[in-house]
């Protein structure tokens, strides 16, 4: 899978996790921005490990502040 | 999940303005949510003083004799004249403390008399004894889990595994709280010949809601994961010998690693870690929480010893605490309160707020009726809840229950909860 297809899927599950219903771009930052909490991050992790059948630590995702690195950590995770 | 209360911390002047670069700004928010809290003229539900303490369910709160509903004392031991007796003779006989580590000068007799008594409790090969529950799990789940290891935990984990995930190098992965499946997927996707390491608790302290271990452990060691399950809050009370959840549903034998305290039902303070691996007296020379502090004064291990050794023959109390949590639990339900669990599965019941402010106030009425509850609010509560949470103590009488829930009645009343 690309990266834009990678980045598609990203974006559709990202959507019951946007409640401001912002507008998305590389540079979006989860606890800024989308202002995700401990709990909605994890389920929205847990979304994207189901759909790409990764896994992506803690210790991974304190590494991950944007959409656009989360894109590019799970295509990294999914070559692996 | 950490227990949101303590932090007795004044409150600062709201309009002094901070200098640049200090680094208390952090904090702003939660002084500012503090000031608003009391500047409804509640009384400061985390300043309370006990000036007396008359028995392990009474005390004299804040001027006013009250009926202790928020402590760990489930068995009430703290007043047991045979443990007071253990501590006063210690005290004589070995002094007031080790002022050393276990592994250099502050291994005592009593200290292994009580790694005796926890071997002899939970019928296994090696116990270890921390100087708290939170250096327990702090210890043991930094040290076996190491760089390139895998722990996976329960998103409601306590503040002491999340510490010691944090203080460790291995790998961390959450799960939704007791989610069998979520689990076994997390632990699926794990590298082959990655250490695995599961944490699981048999009592989540905010709920007071028990996990699902048997299964839990079952898929754990499908995947050849060890598996530490931490029975702070069930032990002396759940299981028919009081080792906890585990127990219960007749899976100890395919836990790794209990790890307890000494601060809820034996009634003093310390931490153990009790296994059966062939290798684990190792951890007393790896294990950084274990070896750099000082070891527990003679006279808490004595205590402690006295207290574990009697809560081996505890099946009456165990009794009667199940009592008073059925009826306290289906009390408050029938008055219409709304509850962390549907039953009772523990001896804590949680009372869910509909926000901070009513809890706050809800708090106070009970403390004015003279019951102390714990106070418990985001964020070491799950889904940021605002909890009341009733502990309830083997030495309550029926009566004593009653009682309380009159007390709920009128102070649920009165500020409009119920």
């Amino acid at each position: 899978m690309d990266r834009a297809q990678v980045d598609s899927r990203i974006r559709s599950l990202i959507e019951p996790f946007n409640r401001k219903m912002l507008e998305i771009g590389d540079e979006t930052t989860f606890a800024g921005d989308l202002e995700f909490d401990s709990l909605t991050v994890m389920d929205f992790v847990a979304a994207i490990e189901d759909e790409f059948d990764i896994i992506i630590s803690m210790n991974q995702q304190a590494e991950i502040e944007t959409f656009g690195q989360l894109v590019d950590a799970v295509c990294k995770l999914q070559a692996g | 999940m950490s227990e949101g209360i303590s932090q007795p911390d004044a409150p600062l002047a709201a309009d002094r303005t901070a200098p640049a670069g200090d680094l208390f700004s952090k904090f702003d928010p939660l002084i500012k949510q503090r000031e608003e809290l009391l500047a409804n003229g509640v009384e400061d539900p985390f300043s309370l003083v006990m000036e007396k303490v008359l028995s392990p369910t009474r005390a004299i709160c804040n001027g006013r004799d009250t009926i202790l509903l928020g402590t760990y004392n489930y068995m009430g031991m703290t007043f047991d004249p045979d443990v007071i007796e253990a501590g006063k003779k210690a005290l004589d006989e070995f002094g007031s403390g080790t002022t050393g580590s276990r592994v250099l000068n502050g291994t005592y007799q009593g200290h292994k008399a009580c790694e005796d008594a926890l071997r002899e409790f939970y019928a296994m090969e090696h116990a270890m004894v921390f100087s708290t529950g939170y250096q327990a799990n702090l210890g043991i789940i930094s040290t076996i889990a190491g760089k390139g290891d895998y722990i996976v935990l329960d998103i409601d984990s306590h503040a002491s595994i999340w510490d010691g995930c944090a203080l460790g190098n291995a790998e961390v992965v959450p799960f939704r709280h007791n989610d069998i499946d979520a689990m076994d997927k997390r632990l699926g996707r794990i590298p082959e010949g990655a250490g695995k390491l599961v944490v699981l608790e048999g009592v989540y302290s905010m709920l007071g809601d028990i996990a699902p271990l048997k299964e839990m452990i079952a898929v754990a060691k499908k995947h050849g994961a060890m598996v530490l399950v931490d029975e702070a809050h069930s032990m002396g009370f759940i299981g028919p010998n009081g080792r906890g959840v585990a127990e219960d549903q007749g899976c100890l034998d395919e836990v790794d690693f209990v790890i307890g305290t000494f601060s809820k039902s034996v009634g003093t303070v310390g931490g153990f870690c009790v296994s059966n691996h062939p290798k684990f007296e190792i951890m007393r020379l790896v294990c950084r929480p274990y070896v750099f502090t000082a070891s527990l004064p003679p006279s808490v291990v004595a205590t402690a010893a006295t207290s574990i050794r009697k809560l081996m023959h505890g099946s009456n109390k165990r009794a009667h605490l199940w009592e008073n949590s059925k009826r306290l639990h289906g009390g408050l339900r029938e008055l219409g309160f709304t509850l962390g669990t549907d039953s009772p599965q523990s001896a804590i019941v949680a009372v869910i707020m509909p926000d901070l402010q009513r809890g706050a106030a809800m708090w106070e009425a009970l403390l004015h009726e003279g019951l102390y509850v714990n106070l418990a609010r985001p964020p070491a509560t799950p889904a940021n809840m605002t909890l009341l949470r009733c502990s309830l103590c083997a030495e309550h009488s029926s009566e004593e229950v009653e009682t309380i829930l009159g007390m709920f009645t009128r102070a649920g009343k009165a500020t409009g909860i119920i």
